[in-house]
């Protein structure tokens, strides 16, 4: 019999449709398969008996004839989303044994949809992190290893799980978050398929917040049409978030036409950077290389401001977190840390001393500082104006392209320990996925090739505000054209 | 009226207060959450998932309390901005879930406006409104429930609060109460907010400095939380003469924040200057900015009442009410409800236009119907005696069957049974006496008995002719009609 984790989610649908498989044993080759990747670490909470539960109802809703695109799908999902009963504490020490009472919008809509959830999966604490070294579960490990060695590497992150645990065949699909990069560049170190829509497409109800005005929930499969498929069941309006706009979800799998003839395709000069590994720049050119030959004209733009997207984002993403995690205080729920004979005061140093990571740290003294009074104008408000400039930046491109191709990061997967005592060296890793969240615009990562160590590399697709559907059309044409075949020795079976 | 000095030893000294209001919206629920906002229920019983700043919460804007903030602006007369922004203020408390408040600091939903007090001497002054924004309440620390531990109750947390920000125009304690009097009195009209202080739902910060008259205003202190208006005038007067001691003593007043002890009627000092949060204001990217169109604006101005001011004037230009009459009456809307009933009633059953009937009228709502209500402890709306029984009593006194002095009487019983006046005076046999032959005799007889005062009042002491009539009433049981007893009575006198 075949293994059933291989298959991807467009597959598994069709053979759930005819009756081949049974969304159980789909799920119960899945539950095996988690339990047999522990050394990935992906996962750190398992709900087997749910996805059991799960998987019944899916096999009945198919059988009433009510499949949807998702039913029956085993999934992971990310610790920042609120499952009722389940695990869910943003991978912190702060959020110790909680367990919400409510569901993430996002998670809901899969289960409406008769998805089934695998368990929560790894990720940095409180999102922040590129490499999933900063969880308090410890970090988790790509599924990719250097040709002819045993070393680990970093899978990314903050969506390091999620990369994990698609690239490592124990789950079909996986939710992620992107804030700065965190779908996007993980997706990269790890040959999966990463799509983060418009901001405001996926409902924030639920999310466990980072900084408010960057994230957005998106999908990790492994491929283009498994992410059309999935992020359409995640996507739409929510009346309980203010930020999620009322706008049609169209058919995204419905967009990969695979004709992107007479398309115009921009090449920013600006994301040309000095000292960028040459591997990198080849596949670019390959890329522009293989936009051609399927009929589309590339053009070189410029979006002048790249340069301070990174420093805007290192302002605007704190300054935000430094105030969503003030509710971390050891007053209502998660870890308490009581000080013998103190105070309010000493309960909350003790409480977020002990709970929150030097990560996490960093960021909220970051933050508190860029809007403390005195510096408000001269960080916050500057940052705020240079963030409207990179979105300016992108609209006056796209007056002129359809779509922005460029390398998703501007390194394959690292070695642990590489970047992490380094803040501004990991920061540097996002420099390319980060314009995108600060202009709020979609963008893909699709696996278009190998290293010289046969570690996976991605090009990033970026499309205007709500052309989800030209981001995924472009991202299959390109996933075609790369013929991405490699698969990551299963080490850890 | 007078202007208020504090007298020290070196001069004298002028005060300067502004005063910062927080109240209570009237509204379905919560700012941006859809828990219940009712007073008084089981700590912690109305606390929503947002309210208790659960991870992943999103705050969603309660349309209602928008509209209830537009609707205090247009009462006020204020500017309303058709664009505001919702704040993070951050600071770290117990009974701050989010550890921050959602707020508005640069783009406030109201701006500038104007509150004209009526003062006790009947002289009007303007204040100036700066701003109106609105914000989330806090929870509640309760301290006194645990020996060690502190204990929260949220069902305040994410209640909408309207801070309305006076200017510095104050200039005495019995400014700042008629201030808040007249605040009261329009948020109640409108229904924007119940305007109770006791329970908490309107509250007052203090701003008091003091200067020397002609001097550039001096440094202010904030006294937090006043919850009475007998409270904010007792602290104004304490913190007044408290900073003036400094002054005169060869300091400087420093600013910061106070609270007022009832107990003992004086502030002490919270936090200085130094200790003050840096609130780090930003604007709550979870919200987007707060927009409506004109229509929005008109709709709530249609929906407005009558406002006190132009009540006033209509009563007093319309009506004919007397200054102080139509004063009292306006200061709740419930009263004027009544006085507006009863005329109405009271016209149509003597068959009258309403401006003949209400100045009489309106003596007696503000004097007796008042007084007893006054005695018996009870407002308006708990008043034993219906606008329409009111106006039932005052037709028996327009039509003669009783006379103003037997209405007194049949009132009091009214009041005390809340029976119907027809009945009282059937009852009772109250029915004033109209028959002149009755009266006539009466008076005869009553001459007769008091020769020595008949003879004093023909020699010029014509005032007797007041003892006269008392004796007639007198032998009537007060039910003679006091009218023709006047008119009987004088020619019999006269000879």
């Amino acid at each position: 019999m075949t293994d059933l984790t291989k298959l991807k989610i467009a597959e598994a649908r069709d053979l759930l449709k005819k009756g081949d498989i049974s969304a159980r044993e789909l799920t119960e080759a899945h539950i095996s398969a988690v339990e047999a990747a522990d050394a990935l670490n992906a996962y750190v909470a398992k709900t087997p008996e749910m996805a059991l539960e799960m998987a019944d109802k899916a096999d009945a809703m198919i059988k009433a004839g009510g499949q949807k695109g998702m039913t029956g799908i085993p999934v992971g999902i990310k610790d920042l989303f609120a499952t009722k009963g389940v695990h869910t504490q943003a991978c912190s020490h702060i959020l110790d044994g909680f367990k919400p009472e409510y569901e993430s919008t996002v998670s809901q809509k899969l289960w409406d949809d008769g998805a089934v959830m695998l368990g929560k999966l790894n990720m940095d604490e409180f999102a922040m992190g590129s490499s999933n070294e900063t969880s308090y579960y410890g970090p988790v490990k790509n599924p990719w290893r250097a040709k002819g060695s045993n070393n680990d590497f970093v899978p990314g992150g903050s969506s390091g799980g999620s990369v994990a645990s698609v690239a490592g065949y124990c789950a079909m699909g996986a939710t992620a978050s992107d804030t700065g990069g965190s779908i996007r560049q993980p997706a990269a170190f790890t040959g999966t398929f990463g799509i983060k829509p418009t901001y405001g497409r996926c409902s924030r109800y639920g999310m466990v917040a980072f900084a408010s005005s960057l994230d957005q929930a998106g999908t990790i499969t492994r491929d283009v049409r498994d992410g059309a498929i999935m992020l359409e069941s995640i996507s739409g309006f929510d009346a309980k978030d203010s930020t999620s706009v009322d706008i049609p979800v169209p058919n995204f799998e419905a967009a990969l036409t695979g004709d992107i003839r007479g398309m115009k395709i921009g090449i920013p000069q600006e994301y040309h950077l000095a000292g960028m590994p040459a591997e990198i720049e080849a596949l670019w050119h390959q890329g522009i290389e293989w936009m051609k030959a399927a009929g589309a004209e590339v053009v070189d733009i410029n979006l002048p401001h790249t340069k301070y997207a990174l420093p805007t984002y290192y302002i605007v993403a704190p300054a935000e977190a430094s105030s969503n995690l003030a509710r971390y205080d050891g007053v209502r729920y998660g870890l308490r840390e009581m000080v013998e004979g103190g105070g309010l005061v000493d309960m909350y140093e003790a409480t977020r001393a002990a709970g929150f990571g030097d990560e996490v740290k960093r960021r909220i003294m970051i933050g508190t500082y860029v809007l403390s009074a005195g510096y408000y104008d001269a960080y916050y408000l500057k940052a705020q104006k240079v963030r409207k400039l990179i979105s300016d930046d992108f609209k006056r491109a796209f007056e002129k392209v359809d779509a922005i191709l460029t390398p998703t990061a501007p390194s394959a997967a690292f070695a642990f320990g590489e970047k992490s005592d380094d803040p501004i060296a990991m920061y540097l890793n996002d420099v390319f996925t980060v314009p995108a969240s600060l202009a709020g615009i979609p963008g893909s990562s699709v696996p278009a090739g190998l290293d010289a160590n046969g570690l996976p590399l991605g090009l990033q697709i970026l499309g205007k505000a709500w052309d989800e559907e030209t981001v995924l059309k472009v991202s299959g044409v390109i996933e075609e054209a790369a013929g991405f075949t490699a698969k990551p020795e299963e080490w850890w079976r | 009226m007078g202007k208020y000095i504090v007298q020290g030893a070196t001069g004298d000294f002028e005060i300067v207060l502004g005063l910062e209001v927080h109240a209570q919206v009237i509204s379905n629920a919560k700012l941006f959450s859809g828990a219940a906002t009712e007073f008084g229920a089981e700590p912690n019983a109305q606390v929503s998932l947002v309210d208790a700043a659960m991870p992943g919460m999103l705050p969603t804007i309660n349309a209602e309390c928008i509209r209830q903030a537009v609707r205090t602006g247009l009462a006020l007369g204020a500017q309303i901005n058709k664009f505001s922004v919702f704040d993070r203020k951050n600071y770290f408390y117990a009974d701050l879930p989010q550890g921050y408040q959602i707020s508005q600091f640069k783009h406030p939903i109201v701006g500038e406006g104007t509150v004209t007090l009526d003062l006790a001497d009947g002289s009007t002054k303007e204040v100036g409104i700066e701003r109106i924004h609105l914000e989330q309440d806090a929870g509640k620390s309760m301290h006194d429930q645990h020996p060690q531990y502190t204990y929260v109750d949220l069902n305040r947390s994410g209640v909408a609060l309207m801070e309305i920000v006076s200017k510095p125009d104050m200039r005495s304690p019995e400014e700042a109460g008629a201030y808040l009097t007249k605040l009261r009195t329009i948020l109640r009209y409108i229904g924007s907010c119940d305007g109770n202080m006791e329970q908490g739902s309107m509250r007052a910060d203090v701003n008091v400095s003091v200067r020397r008259p002609g001097e550039p205003f001096g440094t202010r202190c904030e006294i937090k939380n006043v919850n009475s208006i007998r409270f904010v005038r007792q602290a104004i007067e304490y913190e007044a003469q408290r900073q003036v001691d400094i002054i005169e003593a060869g300091g400087k007043v420093d600013q910061e924040t106070r609270l007022f002890d009832p107990n003992k009627g004086e502030t002490r000092s919270m936090r200085s200057k130094e200790e003050a949060h840096d609130y780090r204001y930003f604007p709550d990217p979870d919200l987007l900015p707060v927009e409506f169109d004109d229509a929005f604006i008109e709709a709530a101005r249609a929906s407005l009442p009558e406002l006190p001011d132009h009540k006033k004037a209509r009563f007093v230009e319309e009506l004919g009410l007397p200054d102080y009459n139509a004063s009292v009456l306006v200061a709740e809307k419930e009263s004027c409800d009544y006085f507006e009933d009863l005329i109405a009633a009271l016209a149509k059953k003597v068959g009258k236009d309403v401006k003949d009937v209400a100045a009489k009228a309106s003596n007696w709502v503000t004097g007796d119907l008042f007084g007893a209500l006054n005695k018996a402890g009870k407002s308006v709306t708990e008043s034993p005696v219906s606008a329409s029984q009111g106006a039932d009593l005052l037709a028996l006194i327009e039509d003669g069957t009783i006379s103003g002095r037997i209405a007194k009487d049949v009132f009091e019983i009214m009041f005390e049974t809340g029976k119907d006046a027809d009945v009282i005076v059937e009852e009772k046999g109250l029915k004033q006496v109209s028959d002149t032959g009755e009266i006539e005799k009466i008076i005869d007889a009553v001459i007769a008995a008091n020769p020595g005062q008949l003879e004093q009042y023909r020699a010029g002491k014509d005032k007797l002719i007041g003892f006269f009539v008392g004796q007639v009433m007198k032998e009537t049981g007060g039910k003679a009609n006091p009218g023709l007893v006047n008119q009987l009575l004088k020619p019999k006198l006269d000879g």
